[in-house]
């Protein structure tokens, strides 16, 4: 099950502790209540996934530039070969 | 969109497309398993970029599909009562049961609601005392957490006017029941990304190791799919078996330990039946004794009775992949997602909607007059 | 290992009572007026399964249109039922490409409705009517008791002259007819929801409810020739384009990268699961032109601000007759189909 969403924290709620974590998450614009008990690192500024009002994964920005990296070097390589 | 958008690029797809058909020398059956992954396959026409000896097979991967009639029949019978308000996800309102589904009661005038979150179920207990909030707790491992800390909630604040319609199924056992199946011609799977995200990708490497197949954690854009389509096909030709990671941005091998730990306090293991397939054992979730209170069928015991079976539908061979919707001889003519025979046609990214709405409409004659509508693939 | 069981259920018909999907402006609406209305009604205006009605009379063209309004929220970001209601009656008119002259107003209220309310959605339609250059000169009013209405429910009547001599409606599509679409989609279904959903928005997503006809008459006045035209409401602009395309019996194909969407409205879309496909708009239509005019038509149209971001989406085409297809994003191809029953929020 599926779809989950990722939009970037604009604001943490802890006070009544780790269980009612929350937070407001931005998804282009539209702002939206998200628990965040189960991503307890996330932090203003960070990208969660977001599936059925639950943060579940924080979005690993590093990792994600990745396959655009092989992409660039596969293109490299597709130059090199030639037609 | 950040993280929607760059994965949904054209020039990128082509050149991972282009990579496929370097790195494939064999023709392969893949499987994807979750029904979200359906959808964006089906959506973005992604089959047309991959070459025709590479085929996609939907698996069971929507829980909608798999959900059991009973459990249907039940819903529609606790819903039906006049102090329930019943909460649902919107994919389950379609959903055939013996005789009508959840949208029909609602129709008849019971209060079926629409939620975006379990949470909002719990918020709606809080706020009508008198009546009884009843949740339709369906999913994959994804919304096991989810699910997991609204009862929770609901147990710590003393809100007993909650309970949870508990139809919750697992992956890797689905899994290994088409791996088992002597049909199976799946030769590498695309494992559901947004269930590993909670559960990690542990318990496939047992799996990748009996069956001797790849098993792929995917993501759910285009480029995501066409990337894991890639890796799954490279091992294949290399004649690997391994687990890999495709959706590297949000799973971890571990998984997310929290919400793993929020479920196993609250639910435990047991065996389930599956729509179409029957029973496997130890592929469900049911409440701990010390939640038990919170189980709906406890709370609301219902005799159904017996349960209708059409022998037209084939939703069970779809949903295992040993046969493509257009196979079926009631696809697109006493089977439409207005008038649905079965679940997968009613589903949003159930095999035979998404076959109906992708390409086929039998009656319109030939396909070769759509664009790339190929039914072999 | 495990036995196959096939498990499905004795479907229900769904024609034994009028279910909410009839409702939906897709398939089972259609359904419900080939199968209920048509046989009772059937006339050749009737029959040309167009906005409004085209009459002669006399030699004078006269369009004649009817609309009810039963939207949920009453008030909304945007608007009201009342701007609503004259903004939709006036476009049903435009798109026969009839001036828009006078319309009626019939009000089913429900017992217990606060005057106030009352008061502002009226004082809504004066505003709107001013707006269009249409005046309100006849209604009816009638109460209900509590709990059989929504609040209020809003029937109207339309009536323009034409005036010009094409035929506008899906009979004049052509293959080869470039697709346009006046405005980004999806705008109204999203703010409507956002009431009901609770979502916020960092700038709110307001109704794009307006009034159609001075494009339309501009288009016509620059002698743009302009085939057909349909305002996107409820089923968005999936299901218009599909409508047509039954109606003419011609294929179109829709580019979804030429789709446009405000990325707040596409965030709602996504965390709902919804396409902006299919989602209302209660202010952009769409038009079909010759090719040769397309490009003109869609500068024309970009001067106005209710249609400031129009642009081409698609053509019609020889092949598949009646059926509309998506050139995705990533080069992929797929067929467009009409809404199937309501699109409902998902979560897989």
């Amino acid at each position: 099950m599926c779809l989950a969403v990722p939009g970037k924290v604009v604001s943490v709620v802890e006070e009544e502790g780790l269980n009612f974590r929350r937070g407001k998450v931005d998804f282009g614009g539209v702002l939206k209540e998200v628990c965040l008990a189960y991503t307890p690192e996330a932090a203003v500024g960070d990208y969660v996934l977001v599936h059925v009002g639950f943060s579940l994964s924080i979005v690993d920005e590093a990792e994600a530039q990745k396959i655009f990296e092989t992409l660039r070097e596969m293109e490299q390589l597709e130059e090199l070969e030639g037609p | 969109m950040k993280f929607l958008d760059e994965y949904r690029e054209g020039p990128a797809a082509a050149q991972l497309a282009r990579s496929i058909r370097r790195t494939a020398r064999h023709p392969w059956t893949l499987m994807e398993v979750c029904g979200g992954q359906t959808h964006t396959i089906v959506k973005s026409g992604l089959v047309d970029l991959l070459p025709p000896d590479i085929t996609l097979v939907h698996g069971p991967g929507c829980p909608v599909c798999v959900t059991p009639v009973e459990l249907i029949d039940k819903a529609i019978a606790i819903a039906a009562r006049p102090e329930t308000i019943f909460c649902s996800f919107g994919d389950m309102l379609r959903v055939p049961g013996s005789s009508k589904s959840l949208l029909d009661v609602k129709a008849s005038g019971a209060d079926v609601r629409i939620v975006y979150s379990p949470l909002d179920a719990v918020k709606l207990a809080r706020g009508n005392p008198s009546r009884e909030v009843v949740f339709f707790a369906v999913g994959f491992e994804t919304t096991a957490p989810a699910n997991a800390m609204a009862v929770w909630q609901a147990e710590r604040e003393g809100i007993h006017n909650f309970s949870i319609l508990v139809a919750h199924v697992l992956v890797p056992p689905a899994m290994e029941a088409i791996l088992s199946s002597p049909n199976c011609r799946i030769h590498a799977f695309l494992a559901a990304g947004h269930v590993c995200t909670v559960m990690g990708w542990e318990e496939y490497e047992p799996i990748a190791r009996r069956w001797q197949v790849p098993i792929i954690v995917t993501g759910f854009e285009p480029l995501d799919l066409l990337e894991g389509v890639q890796m799954a096909v490279a091992q294949l030709e290399q004649g690997r078996a391994e687990v890999e990671n495709q959706y590297r941005r949000a799973v971890r091998r571990e998984g997310n330990r929290p919400a793993q730990q929020r479920i196993a306090e609250v639910f435990e293991i047991g065996p389930r039946k599956w729509r179409g397939i029957g029973e496997i054992p130890a592929s469900g979730l049911r409440l701990r004794e010390r939640y038990r209170a919170f189980d709906a069928e406890e709370r609301f015991p219902i005799g159904i009775g017996p349960v209708e079976e059409s022998s037209e539908c084939i939703a069970g061979l779809v949903l295992q992949g040993l046969k493509k919707p257009f196979e079926c001889p009631a696809f697109g003519t006493r089977c439409t997602p207005e008038s649905p025979l079965g679940a997968p046609m009613v589903s949003s990214e159930g095999a035979c909607a998404a076959y109906y709405l992708y390409g086929r409409r039998p009656h319109e004659g030939s396909e070769s007059e759509l664009p790339s509508a190929a039914p072999g693939r | 290992m495990k036995e196959v069981n096939l498990s499905c259920p004795v479907p229900r018909p769904a024609d034994d009572f009028i279910v909410l999907a009839h409702g939906g402006g897709g398939k089972l609406t259609n359904q419900l007026i080939e199968r209920v209305f048509l046989p009772a009604f059937g006339c050749p205006a009737l029959d040309a399964r167009h906005d409004g009605a085209v009459l002669n009379l006399n030699g004078l063209r006269l369009a004649f249109t009817t609309d009810s309004y039963v939207v949920r929220p009453l008030v909304f970001p945007g608007g009201n039922i009342g701007d609503l209601a004259v903004n939709g009656t006036v476009n049903d008119l435009a798109m026969c490409g009839a001036r828009p002259l006078y319309m009626s107003a019939g009000f089913i209220l429900e017992e217990g409705l606060p005057m106030d309310l009352l008061r502002s959605i009226v004082a809504s339609m004066r505003i709107a009517a001013e707006r269009a250059g249409v005046q309100l000169v006849t209604g009816d009013t009638k109460v209900v008791d509590k709990g059989k209405g929504d609040g209020v429910f809003v029937n109207t009547a339309g009536i323009g002259t034409v005036e010009t001599s094409l035929q506008i409606g899906p009979a004049a599509v052509r293959a080869g007819d470039a697709i346009i679409v006046s405005g980004d989609l999806g705008a109204h279904g999203v703010a409507i929801l956002s009431v009901r959903e609770s979502l916020e928005f960092e700038a709110p997503i307001e109704s794009d409810t307006a009034p159609l006809w001075a494009p339309v008459e501009v288009l016509l006045q620059a002698r743009i020739e302009v085939h057909c035209l349909r305002d996107l409401t409820r089923g968005g602009l999936a299901s218009a384009v599909n409508e047509i395309a039954t109606a003419a019996h011609m294929g179109m194909e829709i580019t979804e990268s030429a789709l446009p969407v405000r990325e707040p409205v596409r965030g709602a879309c996504e965390i709902l699961g919804l396409d902006p496909m299919y989602v209302a708009n209660e202010g952009r239509f769409v038009v079909f032109v010759p090719e040769r005019d397309a490009d003109r038509a869609v500068e024309l149209l970009r001067g106005f601000s209710v249609s400031k971001d129009a642009t081409r989406v698609g053509r019609v085409v020889e092949a598949h007759a009646g059926v509309v297809t998506l050139a995705s994003r990533i080069g992929g191809h797929r067929v467009l189909d009409m809404l199937s029953g309501e699109q409902l929020p998902r979560i897989c």
